[in-house]
Parts: C-alpha cells; structure tokens; sequence
C-alpha cells in the first residue's frame, strides 16, 4: 500500500485546519450557505434529509486494516454505528453532525485518510479494479498509476471549480473490472509491440441523466504522458464544457457537442504544449510508486496460526463450497485466493456495515490478507491476499460476522443506493425495494441456477445505483409524489459495455419482486445450456421479456 | 481602503477599470483596463505600458498572445467564484505563452480560493468588498505544500 510521505500528511493536516476555519465562519455566520456549499462538498460533506453525511474518500478502493478500525471508531463515536459503502468505493456516514465534522477529518488525517474531492465538481476519488495486484489476468498492477493521478489531481489548483464532477477510472487487467468506459476519464494499461506501458483511454463516459458509454479518444497513451494528456482533457473540458445548465455539463455532452474528433483535436493541441514538459513522468517516479506495491504473494503465509482448523471436514459441506464458488475468486498465485466478503446479506442494506464488522473485518485481513482490504464498486469488500490453507478459518470468521452470504455475482449481490431513506436528491426508496428482491429470492438453489446475475437499483436519474450497466436495472422515479419503478434489462459493464434499455411502464414497489420473477422465468425458459441471463437478453431481444411481464397489452 | 493585493499585501490600485461601453479616454498618465475587444479596436492609439486588458472566461487568448510582452497587465473576471475557466487562462498565459506581467484576479474573489489562484499563476488580488483583510492575507498560507507538479 502506498504511504503518507511528510508533504502528504502536511496536505491533509493543512486541508483539517482550513475547513475548521471555514466551518466556525459558517456557523458563526460570516461564510454565506452559497459560499460555504462548494466548499463543503470539495470536503464531501452533504446536508441530507435527516443529517449531514459524510463521504470519505477511500483512494481506489484500497484500506489497511488500521484504516478501517479508525472507520468503525467514527460510526461509533460520530455516527449511529456503521457506515455504507458506495458504488465509487468510497464510505458514508450518514448521521454526522455539522459541528463535529472537522473532528472527523482530524481523526481521518491520523490515519492518512480524508475526504477531499469526495464531491462537488471537482476530479473525485480514483478508482480501479478491486482485483488489482493480485488477478491472474493482469497485464499491468494499476495502483501505481491510480496513486500518481491522486497525487496529481488532489487539490489541482486549476480544476477545483469544473464545469461538473469528474470521475477518472484505471483498470489493467485483460478483464475490464474498473467499468472504465462508464467514466468521465477510463483508463485501460496496455504493453505496445515492444512492450513498454501504455493506456488505452475512452473518454466521456458516464451514467446518470445522460448515460453514455465512454469513446475511444487514443488507443495508446504512452504511461509516461499520463499527466500531461490527462492535463490536456481537463484544461480543454474546464474551458469549454458547458457551464449554463448543470445537467448538460459533464464531459460527455462537451464531446458529443465537438464530435469525437473535434474534441480529440482540442485535447492534441492542448497535449502538444505539455508533452515532454514538467509534469513527464520519470522512470524513477514509476519505480517509486510501484515499491509500494509490492506483491505480498511472495510472501510467507502467517505464521502464528498453524494451518489453522483443518479443512479436510468442510470438504462436504455444502455451506462453505457454495461459499467457495461464488466468493472466492482466482489468485495469480495458485496457493493463494482472493476472498470477497459480501455485504448483501438479505435485510441488510447493500453496502452497509456496522462497527463490529469493520473491527471483525480488520481482524481477519490482518491474520489473512496482509492486513489490506479493497472496496469493490459492487459494494463489497475483498481480502486479496489470502492463503488457500486458511480459506476455512476466514469462512467461518466471515460467517460469524454475517458476511460470507455465497452470492457474490448472483441476483441478490444487487448494487443499490442509499434512496429516498436517505438522500435528498431520490425520488423514491430503494432500499425497501432491494430488501423485498433479496427476500423473494432467497433460495440459494434457485440463485446458483439462475447463475451470474447483475442487478442495479437506483432512487434517481443520478444513477448512484448504476442501473444502466445492471443486467436488470431498476430506476426509481417520481409521477405526481408517489414512487414507481422502471425496469432495463441488458445494460452491462466491461469489455461489452452496453446501457440497459427500458422494458415499458413504470411499476409500484410492491410488484417488483412479481416482475423480476417473471424475466427469469423467460430466461430460464429460453437459455441453452450455460448461456447467462444476458447473452439470453442479447440473443432474444426485448419482445418475450415485454410480452411476458405486460402480456397483450405490450 | 484599497482592496487589492499583491506581493502579499494591501496596496493602492494605480488602475481605472473600463467596463464595455466605456470609451478609452485617458487622462494623461492614468493607467487603464479595456476589455479585450475595446483593447484590440484601439490598441495602436494607446499608450503600451499604460494600458492593461481584462477578459472574461469565455475571452479568446489568440488575439492578445502577438503582445503579450507589452502588456503590463492582464486582468481575468470571476463573474462567481465557482467558474474556474479564469484558472485555466492564467495557467495558459503563464504557462503556456509566458506571460510574465501582472495577472490579476478580479470580480467574485474570496479569501477561500486565494491559495488556489495563486498556484494558478495570478499575482495580484482585486478582493470582493466584503472579504475580511486580515484573513485574505493570512489565505495564502493555508497550505504549506505545493502542488504535484507545476511547470
């Protein structure tokens, strides 16, 4: 993991003190709510429908187990007792009071944590593949370019007031697990002919209002121009992106607007100043950071612990195999295993965890993953680095803490945002929805057959829920003050990336479950042998999706 | 009081600012600011070392980058202080053309974004009326750190 040098931790002890100071000028009246309302959100704290929430930035996804033990100490100290992690790997909070926030920031900053540029518009958290180091498909560990580009892009002085938010993903596996053409800036590693690093680089991507997937702006970014090219995009977005109407001020409408290539023309011109200049990354910088990275597959398993409980007696045991197919994944070292800790328990919101699971959590990554944990963008948690000997003693810590739920991919591992329960932009719940989805569908058997399954929930257009990429995507929205739902089938992320297309009239939360079992009866019905519930939408279209849930009247 | 700042403190502006439907009519030695297109309409009637150029965000550069060494200032307008299109001017002049003269941030200036102007090349501080000076001053050392890279 990458550590606070003093110039960092001088950042962020400096950025605690300034907001100190502009909070006590906000309460004592001498800083407007309009002033103080972009300074805030630079400092990811919203005012919500029942309380300020605080988002804190968790840097592509990736904490230490100390880390995490300082989040449960503030749900505890300065929340009601957990947190809820978000599609953006990032952590809410979302009980805080105003007057406590610096507090927070101070406790965060003693970890190497804040929540600088968790929103406003202004470039946010980074983030990559929740694999990233440890998957066996990888062609380049992203980490090393994520925490350059955090570097860079941390308190910018010329892009802390864009057009819009901006939002910069990097992936580098042969598997795209970063959803990098959803993004305003996506970034796949790529090795040229004579194998030296480069990215390939879509840009104008994004969900929300306006979904778009993002478009190929140049196949081959050499790595050591990735500042001053990505330079080039924002400078030339920050100028001419639009700033008269905010739903039409994301980088994707400036690009539509220019056409690909005339953006593309912009951003050269804009390159051919800055390329080779101060901000060229140096071999030496490149070493640097990836020290940081070291792999932790060459390590010695822990020692402390002799090969724990055998596993030999859970070979048969149904609980903990189901466990193993779905929540243990490939590691680039056969001896090792990479462990997804699910937050998709049924009647827990998706994403939340309470204090005691971040303490238990921190534990278990300290005596199984070399005390590293990831945040997934399908809101749950990873441990990347464990030893395939001690997978039965983390399953059953797991399972203690209500966290080795088996459906990671599966319908009820659904993505869903905190909704009108909690957030002042949804217009309806969609907590309620996800938890009557997961208790409909709450038959492993019935999961594990139904296979791979991708579903997103979103309370708004804003797409916090990313229902467009959802092989079913739900959409909450509002018709004269009551809550109905629309339904997407096909959306997808990846190398595929498609947006999800509507099937046809809004329901009411109650008939959700009834429509959802309906779509995976005619999957189930129309699928060949292995074929997914999305190549089945891709092969059969939308017609006998429509006609079975709206029957004649579609 | 003067509201201007530079060099890290209060001093008095030697400059009379022309909005848009001003003519150029200086008295002799006063110093003026015209709005880039009142600039270019009579540049080659106007003293040079008397008279600076004020743009707005949306200001085209290209026509001022022939003369930009014989500008003594260039003004850049913050019609709110949430439009950054003036950041990326100032980085562009400085950075980009090497404009070496006065850069000067003007309009919906607040303590709060001080430090940042700074880093993006601006040197002097036309402040919003009501911006406490003491604080303003004391803005500029908010961070004690230097961004990742500048050039």
């Amino acid at each position: 993991m990458y550590r606070y040098n003093p110039t960092d931790q001088q950042l962020v002890d400096d950025r605690v003190a300034q907001f100190r100071d502009q909070m006590g000028r906000f309460l004592g009246g001498r800083l407007s709510e309009d002033e103080f309302r972009p300074l805030r959100l630079q400092n990811g704290l919203y005012v919500q429908r029942h309380a300020p929430m605080l988002r804190v930035a968790i840097p592509y996804g990736t904490l230490s187990c100390v880390q995490l033990r300082k989040l449960a100490d503030i749900a505890r100290r300065y929340d009601r007792g957990y947190g809820h992690f978000t599609t953006r790997c990032n952590i809410q909070f979302n009980w805080v009071r105003l007057e406590e926030v610096p507090d927070i920031l101070a406790e965060l900053a003693t970890v190497q944590m804040h929540a600088i540029q968790t929103s406003g518009n202004c470039i946010r958290n980074i983030t990559t593949d929740p694999f990233a180091g440890v998957a066996a498909d990888e062609l380049v560990d992203p980490r090393p370019y994520c925490e350059i580009v955090r570097q860079w892009s941390t308190l910018a002085p010329e892009f802390m007031f864009l057009p819009r938010k901006f939002k910069i993903a990097i992936s580098g596996g042969a598997e795209d697990r970063a959803a990098v053409r959803v993004h305003d800036i996506g970034a796949r590693a790529r090795r040229d002919a004579d194998g030296r690093i480069g990215f390939e680089i879509h840009v104008g991507g994004g969900l929300g209002r306006t979904p778009m997937v993002g478009r190929l702006l140049k196949d081959f970014l050499p790595r050591e121009e990735l500042l001053n090219y990505f330079e080039a995009i924002l400078r030339v977005y920050n100028r001419h992106g639009r700033r008269d109407n905010k739903y039409k001020a994301r980088i994707k409408i400036l690009v539509k607007d220019l056409s690909l290539e005339g953006f593309a023309r912009e951003v050269e011109d804009e390159w051919a100043w800055t390329r080779g200049g101060p901000a060229t990354l140096s071999e030496e910088t490149f070493r640097h950071m990836e020290a940081f990275f070291a792999r932790h597959d060459t390590a010695p398993a822990p020692a402390d612990e002799p090969a724990d409980d055998p596993g030999h007696d859970l070979a048969h045991d149904l609980a903990f195999s189901r466990w193993q197919a779905r929540n243990v994944s490939a590691h680039r070292s056969a001896s090792r295993a990479v462990v997804t800790l699910s937050l998709k328990k049924t009647g827990v919101p998706p994403g939340d965890a309470t204090a005691e699971q971040m303490d238990g959590i921190a534990e278990l990554a300290e005596r199984y993953s070399a005390g590293e944990i990831r945040v997934s963008h399908e809101q749950n948690l990873v441990l990347p680095h464990v030893a395939r000997r001690d997978l039965p003693a983390l399953w059953r810590g797991a399972r203690a803490l209500g966290l080795a739920t088996p459906n990671i991919g599966l319908l009820t591992d659904l993505v869903c945002c905190p909704g009108g329960d909690f957030c002042s932009l949804a217009n309806a719940r969609s907590i309620p929805v996800a938890a009557a989805i997961q208790q409909r569908f709450d038959d492993l058997d019935y999961l594990f057959d139904l296979g791979p399954l991708e579903l997103n929930l979103s309370g708004c257009v804003n797409a916090c829920g990313h229902h467009h990429i959802g092989h079913i995507g739900i959409l909450g929205v509002d018709k004269n003050n009551e809550e109905w739902y629309q339904v997407t089938i096909g959306g997808q992320e990846g190398e595929g990336a498609a947006l999800g297309r509507v099937i046809g009239p809004a329901f009411a939360a109650g008939q959700i479950p009834d429509v959802i079992q309906q779509l995976l009866e005619v999957y189930v019905s129309a699928r060949a042998e292995g074929e997914h519930f999305i190549e089945v939408v891709e092969r059969i279209g939308l017609a006998p999706f429509k006609a079975r849930v709206y029957g004649a009247a579609a | 009081m003067s509201r201007l700042i530079r060099d890290g403190q209060f001093i008095d502006d030697c400059w009379r600012w022309l909005d848009a439907d001003e003519a150029p009519a200086p008295v002799p030695g006063e110093r003026l600011i015209l709005p880039s297109a009142v600039w270019q309409a009579h540049r080659p009637g106007l003293d040079a070392a008397r008279t600076g150029v004020w743009l707005a965000p949306d200001d085209d550069l290209a026509p001022l980058l022939p003369w930009l060494a014989t500008i003594p200032l260039i003004a850049i307008r913050f019609p709110v202080f949430t439009d950054g299109r003036g950041y990326s001017l100032a980085r562009l002049l400085r950075g980009r053309h090497g404009y070496a003269g006065e850069l000067r941030a003007v309009g919906d200036v607040l303590r709060d974004q001080l430090y940042f102007l700074q880093r993006a090349g601006f040197d002097s501080f036309a402040l919003r009326a009501d911006q406490p000076a003491e604080e303003a001053l004391a803005a500029f050392r908010d961070y004690r750190w230097a961004p990742f890279s500048r050039g």
